[in-house]
């Protein structure tokens, strides 16, 4: 058979049809901007998109009459980075929603480019309680956890079962020293003393034994571990090596870290979430789901967090008409986010407040023994629940602008 | 316990021996950066991602193949120091005619694209590798709980600079090396393979940081970022020490390690500073550093 011109032109206008005829309905584009290769990557990164894809699968757009399309990005955790490829979504790429968002810096420079074009950001990944206090907007909600959330359930909770004296080792810079004053002050509330801290240099420490033994030093019951990632985890190895005897609050500690970690490690650090996929028959349900999608990891509480977020977008886009909902401006979209309640099987019965703040339970675990794991990434026994009204921070505390004192 | 400048002397001693402990780090990784820029001009940045190679070829031996620690100590250092042969061979053997700044350039490439095939693959927080159960627990000091490992970190540490130290400098093969360093022509003129002799010792410098690597994935996280926050410092090390001394780096090692542990105390927020502090000094003093031969 000989190519001609006229067959190929044929076979073009054949094949183009059926592509007019699917592009009449209506389509939302999410885009999830995460760290896809650096060291929140699997905090975040390719599961936490995996995750949104169960959120749309799970839904079942296809016999909602809508698409929705997927882009992903990396914003390499650079806050100017991520504002440009927001900027870039929202205006070219006709990004409807953009979603995950990133650690603390990128998530308040890509809120405020939402609130600049007028355009709706859902964050899950970041950790800065401003997301939803100073710096809040009307266009943005954070959906996961934040560091208050944090500093209440492990600060407040480790008082309470005995934990009365802190010693904090402190990342040198603006979330580590947010992170030591705001657990600082529920030990305090709770009848607790700070004895000292120590600020370590970041980034560039890698052994904390020193620090880990000034620590020891000030005989405090707990030590706080205000930082993340691999600092966090170079803290926990080396702590089990110098045979400390205090207990080691983790206040920013994921399911990943304590996986590569290890139980032989790690065992006896508490740690605060939002989720865990054990904790009920939903969260069980959820990941199993997820399994089929991404056996070799389970999702933690940022990962999570975007399936639930995805999860009411789509809902609420269903309820109210996805050709109203994607003609809305940002601040209107959030708007009708914030009016319905919020369920699904990662964190249950919720709601989302004015401020932007999504609420939900938080939870206190602590990490299981070796011998008490049935295996991988049976990780978490429960101590504690801080209940929806009390696990995040009352709003009038927040000095929100949206909200009129 | 009696007090010195306002601290006790527990946590100072204490700091000292972590100091001496780090020093082993420092001294081993900037033993195999001075050797391979003494006798290749070369500064090889890609020395930190082989170091973090070193530890992940000795979690893959456990992990997959159940093979212990000790083994590792030796295989771990013989598979990339192979892996060091072929980057020599196939890119680093083009620039030694070259000015330093590609070598340099080449290096931090092959480094980069090294610790993101690793990140890749394992993702960026790391696998767990215990210590091995001979050395774990610890002995009570008086002044500080010294862990079985670190004590035996510094052992092979400062014996294995030790001999290599030895090797260059009081045999008749470090001899030939040293030679083939000043005139290769000449060295080769006396039947002596000048090229291969190159090649291996780049191998031994990269297997020096192999052999770290696995001395340091029981006490770090061994993750594809771990070589990198270490390069920098080494650097420095090998700075003030003077390019190219063996014994200056392997000194200078120790006495860093010693400051930047008394950092700790007195001004923990300084702590990775210190070093760098004390390279500015050094340069503006001894431009060729502590124990480098000047105009060299």
């Amino acid at each position: 058979m000989s190519l001609t011109r006229r067959g190929l032109l044929a076979a073009t206008a054949a094949s183009a049809v059926p592509m007019s005829a699917r592009a009449q309905r209506p389509t939302l584009k999410i885009g999830v901007l995460t760290d896809l290769a650096g060291v929140y990557q699997d905090i975040v990164g390719p599961l936490a998109v995996e995750c949104t894809r169960l959120a749309i699968a799970d839904f079942g757009v296809s016999a909602k009459g809508f698409d929705v399309e997927i882009v992903t990005a990396d914003h390499q955790n650079k806050p100017d980075i991520g504002a440009s490829l927001a900027r870039q979504w929202y205006d070219r790429d006709g990004v409807d929603i953009i979603m995950e968002g990133g650690s603390s810096a990128v998530a308040l420079a890509v809120a405020a480019v939402a609130k600049d074009k007028n355009k709706a950001y859902i964050n899950s990944g970041g950790a800065t309680s401003d997301l939803t206090g100073t710096m809040c907007n009307a266009q943005t909600l954070h959906w996961t956890y934040d560091t208050y959330m944090l500093a209440k359930s492990t600060g407040g909770a480790m008082v309470k079962s005995g934990g009365d004296s802190w010693f904090f080792i402190t990342a040198d810079y603006a979330f580590g020293h947010a992170l030591t004053r705001d657990v600082g002050s529920f030990v305090e509330q709770g009848g607790g003393k700070v004895l000292g801290k120590v600020a370590t240099p970041f980034p560039g420490t890698t052994d904390f034994s020193a620090f880990l033994l000034q620590a020891q030093a000030s005989g405090a019951k707990v030590i706080g571990l205000a930082n993340a990632g691999a600092d966090t985890i170079n803290c926990i190895k080396q702590a089990r090596e110098f045979g400390i005897k205090a207990t080691l609050g983790g206040l920013l500690v994921f399911l990943s870290d304590v996986h590569s970690l290890g139980l032989e490690v790690c065992n006896g650090l508490v740690l605060t979430e939002s989720f865990y996929w054990d904790l009920n028959d939903r969260t069980r349900a959820f990941s199993e789901r997820l399994k089929a999608k991404s056996p070799a990891r389970r999702a933690g509480m940022a990962q999570a967090g975007c399936y639930s977020s995805a999860l009411h977008y789509l809902k609420v886009a269903n309820d109210v008409g996805v050709g109203k909902f994607k003609a809305a401006g940002g601040a209107d979209v959030i708007e009708m986010l914030k009016k319905m309640p919020t369920d699904d099987d990662v964190f249950g019965a919720g709601s989302i407040r004015p401020d932007g703040r999504v609420i939900h339970p938080s939870y206190l675990f602590q990490v299981k023994k070796p011998s008490e794991s049935k295996g991988p990434w049976d990780y978490y026994k429960l101590l504690s629940t801080t209940p929806t009204d009390q696990a995040f921070r009352p709003i009038a505390d927040g000095r929100c602008p949206l909200i009129k004192a | 316990m009696f007090m010195i400048f306002g601290y006790s002397s527990a946590l100072l001693f204490g700091q000292l021996l972590l100091g001496l402990i780090n020093g082993a780090f420092y001294a081993l990784l900037s033993l195999g950066l001075a050797i391979i820029f003494g006798m290749l001009n070369i500064v090889n940045f890609a020395h930190g991602a082989l170091f973090m190679l070193g530890a992940f070829v000795a979690w893959a031996l456990l992990e997959f193949l159940g093979i212990p620690y000790w083994w590792s100590l030796l295989i771990a250092p013989i598979v990339v120091g192979a892996f060091g042969i072929i980057l020599e061979k196939i890119f680093i053997a083009r620039l030694y005619k070259l000015d330093h700044l590609y070598g340099l350039l080449l290096t931090f490439g092959l480094a980069l694209v090294i610790e993101g095939l690793a990140r890749n693959q394992f993702g960026s927080s790391g696998m767990p590798f215990a210590i091995p159960p001979e050395l774990q627990g610890g002995t009570d000091l008086g002044f500080m709980f010294m862990p079985n490992y670190r004590g035996w970190v510094v052992l092979a540490s400062a014996s294995v600079c030790l001999v290599v130290w030895l090797i260059i400098d009081k045999t008749s093969l470090g001899a030939n090396l040293r030679a083939a360093t000043e005139n290769p022509a000449l060295v080769q003129s006396f039947g002596i393979n000048v090229p291969r002799m190159i090649t291996l010792t780049y191998a031994a410098g990269v297997a020096l940081a192999a052999f770290a690597g696995v001395l340091a994935a029981p006490i770090y996280s061994v993750n594809p970022g771990m070589g990198s926050s270490f390069i920098i410092t080494v650097f420095a090390v090998v700075v003030i020490g003077g390019m190219g001394s063996i014994a200056g780096s392997i000194l200078t090692g120790f006495g860093l390690g010693i400051v930047e542990g008394l950092t700790k105390v007195f001004y923990p927020q300084g702590s990775a500073t210190v070093i760098f502090v004390v390279m500015v000094i050094v340069l503006l003093t001894r431009p060729a550093g502590l124990f480098g031969r000047g105009g060299h």
